[in-house]
């Protein structure tokens, strides 16, 4: 619509109307009353919170509806607190609606935009600083200066060099070794394969030497889920099926995808689901992904008995376990 | 002069003499204000921020950033005598030992909860209303940097504690530094000084959560607010009302009472919220451990966009040349946020590119009036809306008693079917309000009365509206589109064609409007 079809009018800022409060004492009174009542119920929430501080044990549990079993000192500490602060707040708006001015004020905006003369002033001020310091003609110096600025800016880089050690092969290397014995976590008991029963679930790892110490780190790529199905059930190559044990299979406990703890197993469909991201992995076929956004199978640990009859990894993981990084090779 | 009087006049007098600020008080005390409820959605950000710094700095004096192995002997039985970290035992000792630190700890979280929607909300009003426009532009990408930084923050806070399930989250944000390509697995050894989880990441985090990232939101929100103060506050249209002007109540005390006191009822409820209701219960979740994991992990939700969009992520890899890159972490994670966030931060510049418009506005637009845009906000809403529910698709599964398939499966087709829905539907709903607006001003108010006329046929009797609320439903502009020539005068091609017909099919779009009720169309109808 261009300018020259005729608008609706502004019919301008409507008139002011008084409150009661503006033109009946009495209202202007009760309103100051109103406030000083909301100042007071602020100062007996403050009142509250001492009290409860000093005298409410902290191991006091009170059944409230809705609330549950509530520790009494934590609930009528912080309905003091809550208390104190609202009715300041309350009393200050109800202060400032009723009793202070309540016509609105009109001001006038300025432009942004610095007049002409200005502007070339501060371009001639710019240009003028610039030319006194010789930056166009001394170009040595630029150029000189660029160089130190940007080495300069490199020195952050090289100092936080020792927030971490390179990763090297680290990403890739667990502790398991072949004939490394599979224990309990937690528990650290070595297990036979007649320990678990048919549809049953362990969480291992693999046994510390003797004074041997385990990091979160350790566990963090070592953690392995024993499962154990009937040995009919698998639907495995002969390779794989001879990772696994009178039906028993071990599988990385960390999650392909980000590296979650792979920790549900659905007995009857013999899944296993990653809680963070719902990655399922089939059981019966080596974890391959029938689900969710993880695109590698749970690495096997292949595994078997030792002399004593307790479970031992055969080999190392033949991959790396975890999520993925830019140098894994597969 | 009383005696209160001479004091304050010789304080005055002694601070001005140094100062000069006198000049500047004068100036600044009778600022005016617009108000409107939907001005108070920043300030409840800025209260949560204040509220964040006081509770933050109490649980300072206790919380101990270590992830040295402790043995726990505590208040709390069910953990008596398990290894955990420092940090975590710490938490503990919080909230069981120390008297109001599970009050402030939950005020804390609390707060920032609180602060993360006042932020998204308080955005979602600048965009609707129109308030990023010129000269409002820096503001706008402070507010994005704030958003940003607001959901690193966050992230970061809940972490601290080191327990099963923030621990987890810290796996996560692992996961995605290591899926970077070439630089991810250094990035990874160098952020957590070595595999994970190892014993720096929650000292490191610590130094970020309460120094560097306070640092950059102080610097932050004083720049935000030295250029509202400055620039003015936009105000709603309506009588009286110009670009020109500033129509509100003034700073002094009006604003003040009602600003302060607003500053109290935000922490009150943040006070009550902490005392009642529960969050956070971190000695429910156990010290973490990477081999051990709870069901029903969920971020906070303003991170569960990010872990939606990671869930319903196709499982794409690509492994060649003895490398992996990650599509279904690096898409999700990284790729797809970095361009929304890239976007919105661009968009007042878009949308002035596509309308022409360099002008200065202090008046908001009402959003029916702009269906263009109100279209594209409510389109990236559904995006975030299906990303954030399929975040939560294990909770919904077990809710609605539905499978975790059905609801991934849903929202990986709803991600691109509903936004283009969502912007067909807000679009012709705005043109319809504005019908509607048009048919209010011409033919006035349904009354509800029903007349029967001589020869029998029911009237409904129309009232006219009030000259106000013409005005309000006729003030805005209505600009026509850009008028770009694909030729110039001789007939050439112009370079850049493709980008000019593309800018002129967008301004077309953002021009649609129905044509406003005007002086002209009153009179014709009072003729017939």
């Amino acid at each position: 619509m261009s300018n020259e079809i005729e608008t609706i009018k502004d019919p301008g800022l409507p008139a002011h109307v008084h409150r009661r409060t503006d033109t009946d004492p009495k209202a202007a009174q009760r309103a100051e009353r109103q406030v000083a009542i909301l100042f007071l119920l602020s100062a007996l929430g403050t009142v509250l919170l001492i009290g409860s501080y000093i005298f409410i044990p902290q191991d006091i549990f009170i059944f409230f509806p809705v609330l549950g079993n509530t520790n009494a000192h934590q609930l009528f500490l912080g309905l003091g607190m809550a208390f104190s602060l609202f009715f300041i707040g309350m009393g200050a708006i109800h202060w400032a609606k009723t009793l202070m001015p309540d016509e609105e004020v009109v001001i006038q905006r300025h432009e942004f935009r610095s007049p002409d003369e200005d502007r070339a002033d501060f371009v001639k001020a710019a240009k003028d600083g610039a030319a006194a310091a010789g930056l166009g003609r001394r170009s040595l110096i630029k150029r000189t200066l660029g160089l130190a600025l940007g080495l300069a800016g490199l020195s952050p880089i090289i100092l936080l060099r020792d927030l971490g050690p390179l990763p090297g092969d680290e990403l890739s290397k667990t502790s398991w070794k072949a004939g490394t014995r599979l224990v309990t976590d937690p528990g650290d008991r070595p297990i036979r394969a007649e320990d678990l029963e048919v549809g049953a679930v362990a969480q291992t790892l693999p046994e510390l030497a003797a004074g041997g110490h385990r990091t979160l780190a350790d566990i963090g790529k070592d953690a392995v889920l024993l499962i154990r199905l009937r040995p009919e059930e698998f639907n495995l190559d002969a390779e794989r099926l001879s990772w696994t044990h009178e039906g028993i299979i071990a599988f990385s406990k960390i999650c392909s995808h980000m590296g979650c703890a792979v920790a549900l197993y659905e007995q009857q469909t013999k899944h296993l689901l990653c809680p963070c991201h719902q990655s399922t992995f089939d059981v019966t076929r080596a974890a391959k992904v029938i689900f969710g956004p993880a695109a590698r199978p749970l690495p096997q640990l292949a595994i078997t008995v030792d002399s004593e009859g307790y479970l031992v990894a055969q080999n190392p993981f033949n991959e790396p376990v975890g999520p993925s990084f830019w140098e894994r090779s597969s | 002069m009383t005696a209160r009087e001479r004091i304050a006049g010789n304080v005055a007098n002694y601070v001005d003499e140094r100062t000069g600020a006198a000049k500047w008080m004068k100036k600044n005390l009778t600022k005016v204000f617009p108000d409107h409820w939907s001005f108070l959605l920043g300030e409840i950000a800025l209260y949560s921020f204040i509220i964040l710094l006081l509770s933050g700095t109490f649980l300072t004096f206790w919380f101990d950033p270590s992830q040295r192995e402790v043995i726990y002997e505590g208040n709390y039985e069910p953990l008596e005598g398990l290894k955990m970290s420092a940090a975590y035992a710490s938490t503990l000792h919080i909230s069981f030992e120390v008297r109001g630190g599970l009050l402030m700890r939950q005020i804390h979280h609390w707060a920032a909860l609180i602060f993360m929607a006042a932020i998204v909300v308080h955005l979602m009003r600048v965009y609707f209303t129109g308030a990023f426009r010129k000269p409002r532009e820096f503001n706008w990408i402070i507010g994005v940097g704030l958003l940003t930084l607001g959901i690193v923050e966050g992230f970061l806070g809940y972490s601290l504690p080191d327990d099963l399930l923030s621990g987890t989250g810290i796996r996560i944000a692992e996961a995605i530094i290591q899926a970077l390509p070439v630089v991810g697995s250094y990035l990874a050894f160098f952020a957590f000084g070595g595999a994970f989880p190892g014993e720096a990441f929650i000292p490191r985090i610590y130094t970020v959560h309460v120094l560097l990232l306070p640092g950059a939101f102080l610097a932050l929100i004083t720049v935000h607010l030295m250029l509202v103060w400055y620039q003015k506050h936009t105000q709603y249209p309506g009588p009286g009302r110009t670009e020109k002007n500033v129509v509100g109540y003034p700073l002094l005390p009006v604003y003040m009472a009602k600003a302060g006191g607003f500053f109290f009822i935000v922490f009150g409820v943040t006070a009550f919220l902490g005392a009642v209701a529960s969050i956070n219960p971190i000695w429910l979740y156990g010290p973490y451990t990477p081999g051990q994991i709870s069901a029903g992990s969920q971020p906070d939700w303003y991170m569960g966009w990010l872990d939606g969009l990671v869930r319903m992520s196709p499982p794409l890899e690509t492994h060649a040349f003895g490398h992996t890159i990650s599509w279904n972490i690096l898409i999700p994670g990284l790729i797809v946020p970095g361009i929304l966030f890239t976007g919105m931060a661009l968009y007042p510049f878009i949308e002035s590119w596509i309308t022409g418009d360099k002008r200065e506005h202090h008046l908001l637009d009402r959003p029916r009036n702009a269906p263009n845009r109100t279209a594209l906000g409510v389109m990236s809403l559904t995006f975030m809306l299906v990303a954030l529910i399929n975040g939560g698709n294990d909770i919904i599964a077990t809710t609605f008693h539905l499978t975790i398939n059905q609801i991934m499966w849903f929202s990986r087709i709803a991600i691109f079917v509903l936004p283009p829905i969502a912007f067909v539907i807000t679009k012709r709903l705005c043109l319809s309000l504005q019908r509607a607006d048009r048919e209010l001003v011409l033919h006035g108010r349904e009354t509800g009365r029903l007349v029967m006329m001589p020869h029998g046929e029911f009237v409904e009797v129309h009232e006219p509206i009030s000259a106000e609320k013409a005005w309000l439903l006729t003030q805005h502009e209505q600009n026509p589109a850009l008028a770009l020539e694909e030729h110039d005068s001789s007939g050439v091609r112009r370079p850049k064609a493709l980008k000019n017909k593309l800018r002129a099919r967008m301004s077309k779009a953002h021009a649609v409007a129905v044509p406003k009720a005007t002086a002209e169309d009153l009179k014709q109808i009072e003729h017939h």
